[in-house]
């Protein structure tokens, strides 16, 4: 069996744990993000409510707005564990589809997101402005950025079906990259919660 | 294995893997961990001259009050420049060099877990290194501090500090992708029969070493990002002007900074762990003691980053609870200090410039150490800070303690990846002479730190009764400017000997001594099957009834079975003796590798070049992904000519 | 669909090992599972927008907020990250993350006034 030529790092090989190489990686690396996104959120926190000039989170939120993108974004959660459902259970076909729909959602989560910036924008607020908008866009883009290059790893899986690179025999990249996808979303649970639905002390309502 | 007719060139283009492992070309598509390392070492190697020369200028200025050899902006300059060559390019890849070398062949794997990523993070790192000399010719080099204090850090006309900012930037990629690659190698690649506790101390101490990078990297991501972008797209993450707040640069900062300085000094406590049992001929003192102390510093390391900050204005609360928690780190090192001290107690000593270079560690270590413990104490740091005390105590942690393992190290291990062992007179010579210049040169920083010297100032006055201490330093870090190039002599005079030294030259304990020097390509003919700490140590020597170390009979053992490549209980390697298969080299880690500098030279000049070093980043990824997993075998002559037909498939 | 998914799985599966102890035969959620989780992750945030309207619960807005927020992290993670099912190893690695991060960035706005 292991003279059979596999994917590097996906032989079957002897591994100190029994588990996947690549699986321990990712879990890793998401530990990792944990640091990146909470110094993140954590400049957001320091200085919410202190900008000395507005627009303030008040004058731009559009929280039914966001609210439909976030429940998009949560959706598109389910779209991938059904996608891996899927191929595990060996339906390429329905593999694909529930994956492109997941990566069709992220897209619209995103132009969501491009929609509210640039509203924010016309309406003053640029990265430049004040406090709010240099935490608010760094932290949401960074998470934009998170959630466009999940969107070319979805495509480019349903791209390897067909190079047979991710087959029903070599379901792990799309774990792999499910995994990655719904930390994306978690990252944007919080964000929704503490960045649009917690009060912010600065301007009036 | 279906082979095609025709020759491999023609199917998947240039999608096709380079095949070559030997030649010029070969390094630059290599994925084998023992070649990676070797560029590792070599280019930390050349930025420590590099580092070096930024020193010899700052003590040249520094020798005499109203220097004249360099002015302040290039002062600023060189000391910065120095300081990051030193921690990014130089103990950092000097580290790296040793860990992509050793760890494979000290847990029994034939290579890491991720070989193309593996060579990835060097040329990330190289490419990152060059990345920040280039501001040197492109209108000046980071001068704002290694530390980069904001407002300061923003407010810096020029490049410079952007320079700093994405250079950091892409030196921070390198090192994760490293870690993550290392620490599963560790985790999940280990020989059959090693569970944790009979792991060398030395991969013990790579382990924390990943942990501590795969978790600090990201603080001081957001840090650079947020002052790149204070800088250049006019934020105002630490702009008090607007309500932001340059202690948040200080937080983030020191919140990675201080992990680093483990990840800067644990990799040469491993060495020292490996070295002293050697050349002592017994067994570490309290191993499990030495192990849990390493991963106490990786946790306690992340309580600890405050104590960089005592003078910034928190409040005694605040700078209480952290003298504690840096008081408390003291104890493990402690520990370590201690057991090192019992290895050699009462060992069989046998000289040799590793342990030298060891004892050396230990001793300069524990006086770094000690300063440092002054520094925990709160009034006496506010006379401290930002004076050469502060410089006196890094020096002697960072070259008297982690320059001097590494070197340890290099002596210990050179013949290993050379062949070659390095001239012990020489190394004896540079030892002595880098010990005392070394102590020559820091020494004098205590006194002049408490004579109210303060740092990162590019001349001084007469009058102030610092001459005579400058001028001393200065004359000793000549002495150790002499050490180096002895170091350099030694290396050049070594590669001209001939390829013949033994697998085993120093008697040792652990699995990378059971190769040829140097190893294979495929590090071992059979996994080796693990029973033990040291393993190798018990294969050779057994002890008689009164305690003394009695060889063990050939043939009457395993060594005679590993020799005789009897499979007896080894696990058959990958390929069961068949045919070990190796991964095959690569050139998209390169290629990859290059958008990187693209992206940052876009960011300071034309946002198409960054577009453009976008382009080329995703083009070496998807030819990662897309390439086949092995280079397609050269079809054997008796084939040539038969075509089967079908596509041999490698998924 | 729904039983004779580990059967298959685990003979065309190379890495046959490694799945049977990584998925227990019992214990796979079905898609049936995944769409339940996502209508409850959907109805804690449509009370998450509900209650942020709702003047007379702006005490406690934010101890509420925090705990959907949690609630919804859990969910995702235990069941579509699949951490309920697998190695307690992953869930070790995620969490010594969450707390490192939690830990030093609540002590940073700590010192700076910010609780």
């Amino acid at each position: 069996m292991d003279d059979a030529v596999a994917l590097e790092g996906e032989h079957e090989e002897h591994t100190s744990t029994g588990l996947p190489t690549q699986k321990i990686a990712m879990w890793i690396f998401l530990s990792s993000e944990c640091l990146l996104f909470g110094a993140l959120i954590t400049t957001y926190l320091l200085y919410r409510g202190r900008s000395t000039v507005g627009p303030y989170p008040n004058d731009v939120f559009d929280i039914p707005f966001t609210s439909v993108s976030s429940f998009i974004l949560l959706g598109s959660s389910l779209t991938m564990v059904l996608a891996l459902s899927a191929l595990q259970h060996g339906d390429l076909r329905r593999f694909r589809i529930w994956t492109l729909t997941t990566a069709l959602m992220g897209a619209a989560f995103i132009g969501g997101q491009v929609y509210e910036f640039t509203t924010f924008a016309k309406e003053g607020l640029h990265l430049d402005t004040n406090l709010f908008g240099s935490t608010f866009f760094t932290l949401t883009g960074f998470h934009g950025v998170h959630v466009t290059l999940g969107i070319l790893m979805l495509l480019s899986l349903v791209g390897l079906t067909y190079s047979k690179k991710v087959t029903e025999q070599h379901t792990l990249s799309v774990e792999l990259v499910g995994l990655y996808w719904h930390f994306v979303d978690v990252v944007w649970i919080i964000i929704f919660t503490l960045v649009y639905l917690i009060p912010d002390p600065s301007g009036g309502r | 294995m279906a082979t095609v007719a025709t020759p491999h060139e023609e199917k998947r283009g240039f999608l096709a893997r380079p095949g070559a492992t030997y030649g010029f070309m070969s390094w630059f598509t290599t994925v084998d961990h023992k070649k990676i390392g070797i560029l590792y070492g070599a280019s930390a190697l050349f930025f420590f001259f590099v580092g070096g020369f930024e020193a010899l200028l700052i003590r040249a200025q520094l020798a005499t009050p109203n220097g004249q050899v360099l002015d302040a902006g290039a002062y600023n300059q060189i000391f910065t420049m120095h300081g990051l060559t030193m921690i990014f390019l130089v103990v950092m890849p000097l580290g790296a060099a040793f860990t992509n070398y050793l760890v494979p062949l000290m847990i029994g794997a034939r290579d890491v877990a991720f070989p193309r990523m593996n060579a990835l993070s060097y040329w990330v790192f190289i490419f990152g290194g060059v990345f920040l000399y280039s501001s040197f010719l492109l209108g000046g080099a980071p001068n704002g501090g290694w530390f980069g204090y904001a407002p300061n850090s923003v407010a810096e006309p020029g490049l410079n500090m952007s320079y700093y900012a994405i250079g950091l930037l892409i030196l921070g990629i390198s090192s994760t992708v490293s870690a993550v690659n290392l620490a599963v190698t560790i985790i999940n690649m280990r020989a059959p029969g090693m569970t944790l506790m009979r792991m060398p101390v030395f991969i013990w101490m790579t382990l924390v070493v990943q942990f501590l990078l795969i978790f600090a990297i990201p603080v001081i991501t957001v840090a650079l990002i947020e002052l790149l972008f204070d800088r250049q797209y006019g934020t105002h993450f630490f702009d008090p002007g607007v309500g932001g707040d340059p202690i948040l640069w200080q937080h983030l900062f020191w919140l990675f900074g201080h992990p680093e300085v483990y990840i800067l000094i644990l990799p040469a406590m491993g060495i020292v762990s490996e070295i002293l049992p050697v050349f002592a001929r017994k067994p570490l003192f309290g191993y499990a003691f030495i192990v849990f102390s390493g991963i106490a510093i990786g946790f306690m390391g992340w309580g600890v980053w405050v104590h960089h900050m005592f003078t910034a204005g928190l409040g005694p609360v605040t700078n209480s609870a952290f003298a504690i928690t840096t008081m408390f780190i003291a104890v493990p090192t402690g520990v370590k200090i201690f057991n090192w001290l019992a290895t050699l107690w009462k060992g069989q000593l046998k000289g040799g410039t590793p342990l030298y270079f060891s004892i050396g560690f230990v001793a300069l270590f524990v006086i770094g150490g000690l300063s440092g413990v002054t520094h925990a104490v709160v009034p006496s740091d506010y006379q401290q800070q930002d004076t050469y005390y502060v410089v006196a105590h890094f020096h002697y942690v960072l070259f008297g303690g982690a320059v001097f393992g590494l070197f340890a190290g290099l002596f210990y291990w050179w013949p290993k990846v050379f062949g070659r062992m390095l001239s012990e007179s020489l190394g004896k010579w540079q030892f002595w002479i880098m010990f005392v210049g070394m102590n020559l040169t820091f020494g004098p920083f205590h006194i002049l730190g408490l004579q109210g010297m303060p740092r990162r100032i590019y001349t001084y006055p007469d009058g102030m009764g610092w001459d005579i201490w400058n001028l001393v330093s200065s004359v000793g870090a000549l002495m150790v400017g002499l050490s180096a190039v002895l170091f350099a002599v030694n290396v050049l005079l070594t590669a001209r000997k001939p390829r013949n030294a033994p697998a085993d030259p120093w008697d040792a304990r652990t699995l990378e001594w059971t190769t040829s020097s140097p190893p294979p390509e495929y590090n071992f003919e059979e996994i080796p099957q693990v029973h033990a700490l040291d393993d190798f140590w018990h294969k050779k020597y057994t002890e008689s009834p009164a305690g003394d170390l009695v060889p063990v009979v050939a043939g009457a053992s395993d060594t005679a079975a590993l020799k005789n490549g009897d499979a007896g209980e080894h696990e058959k390697g990958h390929g069961g003796g068949h045919g070990i298969h190796l991964p095959s080299p690569s050139y998209w880690p390169i290629v990859l590798a290059a958008g990187l500098p693209m992206m940052g030279y876009g960011v300071l000049y034309d946002w198409k070049l960054g577009v453009a070093g976008g382009v080329v980043l995703l083009v070496g990824a998807y030819g990662w992904i897309l390439e086949p997993s092995v280079a397609e075998a050269e079809p054997a002559p008796a084939l040539a000519a038969a075509s089967t037909g079908s596509e041999a498939d490698h998924g | 669909m729904l039983s004779m998914n580990d059967a298959t799985e685990t003979n065309a599966e190379i890495g046959q090992p490694l799945k049977a102890r990584e998925h227990p035969e019992a214990a796979h959620p079905t898609p049936r599972k995944y769409v339940n989780i996502a209508i409850v992750l959907g109805l804690i945030t449509a009370f998450e927008v509900g209650i942020y309207y709702i003047e007379a619960l702006r005490d406690v807005l934010v101890a509420l907020l925090i705990g959907c927020m949690v609630l919804k992290f859990v969910l995702v993670a235990r069941w579509f990250m699949h951490l309920r099912f697998d190695s307690p190893g992953y869930a070790r690695t995620f969490i010594t993350g969450i707390a490192l991060a939690a830990t030093v960035y609540v002590v940073v706005l700590l010192t700076l006034g910010i609780v």
